[in-house]
């Protein structure tokens, strides 16, 4: 049985029908071609799947889209204001805050939820933040100092 | 994950009259714990009864001398609460070490102590702060409604509403971690209750339990000196690849003492 399901992704309408077990991360990736959010462990713990949905960050494998009925759902494609980067995005580039860059969208999403909680984390906070994201390249040392260099940023 | 049906009641009644006209149906809150096993095909429910939108199980209220918590509050919601914090920090510490971020803003209480992992952090909450379960039809006390491992005393078609806390005279919680999963390898609640010291314990064994040795100990004298006089035996506790049961015994011993010193 499909069942229809409106939400918003990045400011745009989207109505269809959905078998019941579609995640919203298939959605994402499948349907509307937003292939930014990635899918690593599939099991609820890289985090590379993670974006926002009504502004908290939750992990797109383990949610069904019926879930986000009438729901305002963020990706990393709706974070950079046209051309312009958003600060966490350009931090990122800045520090070397990625190698081979698959983690990286959503180390950014989630990083963007703990600003808007908590504009000035100290270097711990933002380690325990990143728990659920984990990352094989860099050794984190770039990540830290990107969320870092991102919140100086947008306080300034 | 197999094919199912989903439903999004608005009122606990709603929920109920979905459950008796599906065939195999599931409650679902966060789903932090059902759809990864659902994705594994352990489990497969014809009907999943989404209860994120049943208004009766959200918020967080407090009396003179209780917190009552929504079923449906998720553990980011709990964490961030003023009124928790100030009235129970150990509730407040609990809630923000489950998990991840991402986690902790989809699971719920109800949910997690209804699933009752044996690595759970609730059910430690729940026991050792001797909180009383709300459902849509009874109370059931802490005491009674961890029963065994996943297995509570809560009926089929039972819906938590709500946990009721009293509030602590004072209470810790410290946990073991698993530092890949953040499920606690050993965590311990101890709380000085109206009815005496209370130290529940999780991850331990296959269910949370009270160590009631401990507590009588403690009740004589509340010190993290006195924890140590006490033997914290290997038997019947759980053993597998993080850790051994001598090591999970041993890591009983040290979260007791850590959190009575925490308490103090």
């Amino acid at each position: 049985m499909r069942m229809k399901v409106q939400l918003s992704v990045n400011g745009r309408n989207i109505e269809g029908e959905f078998e019941p077990r579609t995640l919203l991360v298939d959605l994402l990736r499948d349907e509307l071609r937003l292939t930014g959010t990635h899918v690593g462990c599939d099991t609820s713990q890289c985090g590379a799947c993670v974006v926002h949905v009504n502004g908290r960050s939750v992990k797109s494998c383990t949610i069904l889209v019926a879930q986000t009925q009438g729901s305002q759902v963020q990706t990393i494609e709706g974070l950079a204001d046209g051309e312009k980067l958003h600060p966490l995005q350009a931090a990122f580039k800045e520090e070397h805050g990625l190698q081979c860059g698959f983690c990286t969208p959503g180390m950014i999403m989630s990083s963007v939820d703990l600003l808007n909680r908590n504009p000035d984390p100290s270097e711990k906070e933002i380690r325990d933040w990143l728990e659920g994201n984990l990352c094989r390249c860099t050794g984190y040392h770039n990540i830290v100092k990107a969320v870092q260099t991102a919140a100086k940023n947008m306080r300034n | 994950m197999y094919k199912f049906n989903y439903q999004r009641p608005n009122s606990v009644e709603d929920a109920l009259a979905l459950y008796k006209t599906s065939d195999d149906p599931k409650f679902v809150a966060g789903g932090m714990t059902l759809l990864p096993t659902m994705k594994l095909r352990l489990a497969q429910p014809s009907d999943l009864i989404d209860l994120s939108c049943v208004a009766d199980l959200s918020g967080i209220t407090e009396t003179d001398d209780t917190i009552t918590i929504g079923a449906g509050v998720r553990h980011a919601d709990v964490a961030a609460s003023k009124e928790v914090d100030r009235r129970i920090p150990a509730l407040s510490n609990l809630a923000e070490s489950i998990g991840d971020p991402q986690v902790r803003n989809r699971g719920t209480i109800g949910g997690s102590i209804a699933n009752n992992d044996p690595a759970a952090d609730y059910p430690a909450g729940v026991l050792g702060l001797n909180a009383t379960v709300v459902t849509d039809r009874r109370e059931i006390m802490a005491d009674d409604f961890f029963t065994d491992m996943f297995e509570t005393a809560l009926l089929p078609d039972e819906v938590v509403v709500s946990v009721r806390f009293p509030v602590p005279k004072r209470a810790a919680y410290v946990k073991f971690p698993n530092p890949a999963s953040r499920y606690a390898i050993v965590g311990v609640m101890v709380a000085e209750c109206d009815s005496g010291i209370r130290v529940a314990v999780t991850g331990a064994g296959p269910c949370v339990y009270r160590f009631t040795e401990m507590e009588e100990a403690l009740n004589k004298e509340f010190s993290p000196q006195v924890t140590g006089e006490i033997a914290c035996e290997p038997d019947g506790l759980n053993e597998d690849i993080h850790a051994s049961a001598e090591y999970r015994a041993h890591l009983v011993g040290v979260m007791v003492r850590r959190a009575v010193a925490a308490a103090n």
